[in-house]
């Protein structure tokens, strides 16, 4: 995006603003698209439902409806909540969200920020979110919330680990941590030689992705990582006191970031905005590269919802003895292994 | 790792009931879904919908308003003498209902009722259309209790080899 602008000349403060308007559209659109197909449709079909018929054709525009009922509720505040950190901890929760589209290229230039630690910002911002529901939880005054935002605070660390050690493998092999040039390592390297298909990294860090998208799961706290908003146990964990559009703003950020999390995904492991066959710095990905990315993405993401459609909850200690035990030897290990073997090829 | 198998199993078990889901209705697949408003579901057998009375086997013996746990059935009904039998006879004494009313917004479907009634004046009917705006027009009268009787279904056997309990509707 700074080379499109660059030759319209615009001011600094002229791309920022229209960086930002392109990002604050992005996260509702996303996170919009991400319910109504994943959490309305594909959940409803993988239990034999219809989902939502009414609203709209085929029910497309329920979520739409569901934004404008939460807009009109009142925005409830507890007599001995924290009033100042209540109202900030849903925007911190977000602003994590929109920070990590910054970094996701949908092309070699279109992208809002190309940052040359691209993948170190994006874990980086990812983990800011871990405050806003500590913010929450703890100004709620509420015990559930509490335990809730502390559960969610023990998982996010936990899970952070394996998620940044997974994405070592990658860097190592990529030899970068831009996004960008991961992408171009992806388009330019080579299976045995064979050159058409590129080499996503998927192939080679299988282990990595396994465990990039189970870290992911648990930093979504979707299930079966869903703990700290357990309803069964905590009526809703964090979300309990917020009512209105406090609440939409968690729900926004969840399912954006489940978006901008599966395009990171695909980033790493599935060539990003590449495919075979049009090399990576042909002008056609202008249009092409959203295209591709978001396709990259759907496929992505089904993988999340569909484990989250399909397996129960975990408890607490073995969710924390998956993370410890499991991910992060398997990652270490995962190193080790890449290590050697680019040293040795 | 045994669970390892399980889990790609608890997977596919997902995904083969979506495509089944997707799957056109011609080809065994389709959704559980009714839509409701605009396909009425089939009740299932012996469903418990409202109750309708068969005022003419009714006697006003009061057993179904006593043994109501919701106090929910009201009758009231008068003597009447009616002719003799046979020439010469005693003229009979008989009741008349005025009212029968059953208020459904007390109502908690429990069917003793109608299995308390020695007469058969009381049948379940599977029909649940019945709501309404304003709670008192819950209370339905006789003659509305009367209209449910058309939608009384056959008695169906309760198991295999078991004699078929009929309806006695004098006709």
């Amino acid at each position: 995006m700074t080379h499109l602008f660059a030759s319209i000349d615009l001011a600094y403060w002229q791309q920022t603003a229209i960086k930002l308007l392109i990002v604050t559209i992005l996260v509702p659109t996303t996170a919009l698209i991400f319910g109504i197909v994943f959490l309305f449709k594909v959940m409803s079909w993988m239990q034999s439902r219809k989902g939502p018929q009414e609203a709209g054709p085929r029910g497309l525009l329920q979520l739409l409806a569901d934004g404008a009922k939460f807009m009109q509720k009142e925005d409830l505040i507890p007599d001995k909540a924290d009033r100042f950190v209540f109202k900030t901890a849903p925007i911190v929760v977000l602003l994590s969200t929109l920070l990590l589209y910054v970094v996701l290229p949908a092309s070699q230039h279109l992208v809002v920020e190309d940052l040359d630690v691209g993948i170190f910002f994006a874990l980086a911002v990812s983990s800011v979110s871990v405050i806003g529901i500590l913010m929450a939880g703890w100004s709620s005054a509420n015990k559930y919330s509490l335990i809730g935002a502390i559960r969610a605070a023990g998982q996010l660390i936990a899970y952070e680990l394996p998620m940044v050690l997974a994405v070592v493998g990658v860097v190592i092999q990529a030899g970068t941590l831009s996004l960008n040039g991961i992408v171009a390592a992806q388009a330019n390297g080579a299976i045995f030689g064979f050159t058409a298909l590129g080499n996503p990294f998927i192939l080679t860090q299988f282990i990595g992705f396994f465990i990039f998208m189970a870290a992911v799961q648990a930093e979504l706290t979707q299930p079966p990582f869903d703990m700290p908003v357990a309803e069964s146990e905590l009526v809703g964990g964090y979300q309990v006191e917020y009512s209105g559009f406090r609440f939409l703003f968690f729900f926004l950020a969840e399912f954006a970031t489940a978006f901008v999390f599966a395009g990171i995904a695909a980033t790493l492991f599935l060539g990003g905005f590449w495919i075979p066959g049009v090399d990576i710095s042909s002008n056609a990905y202008w249009i092409l590269g959203p295209i591709v990315l978001f396709t990259k993405i759907m496929i992505v993401a089904f993988i999340i919802f569909w484990v989250r459609f399909t397996y129960p909850r975990f408890r607490e200690d073995q969710l924390q003895a998956f993370a410890w035990k499991w991910l992060i030897p398997l990652a270490l290990v995962n190193i080790l292994v890449t290590g050697i073997l680019k040293v040795v090829f | 790792m045994p669970q390892v198998p399980g889990l790609i199993k608890g997977l596919g078990v997902t995904f083969g009931e979506m495509v089944k889901t997707l799957k056109p209705d011609s080809r065994g697949g389709g959704p559980v879904t009714v839509d409701y408003p605009h396909v009425k579901e089939d009740p299932a057998p012996r469903a418990r919908g409202v109750i309708a009375l068969h005022e003419e086997n009714c006697t006003s013996c009061m057993l179904c308003s006593r043994e109501c746990p919701d106090w929910c059935i009201y009758i009231e009904a008068h003597k009447y003498l009616a002719p003799p039998r046979r020439e010469g006879g005693k003229p009979r004494q008989k009741n008349a209902l005025d009212r029968f009313d059953i208020d459904y917004s007390l109502c908690m479907y429990c069917g003793i009722c109608v299995e308390v009634c020695p007469f058969d004046a009381l049948f379940w009917s599977p029909e649940y259309e019945y709501s309404e705006p304003r709670i008192a027009d819950l209370l339905h009268d006789k003659s509305r209790l009367g209209e449910w009787m058309t939608t009384v279904p056959e008695f169906e056997s309760y198991e295999a080899g078991s004699e078929q309990k009929v309806k006695k509707v004098p006709s």
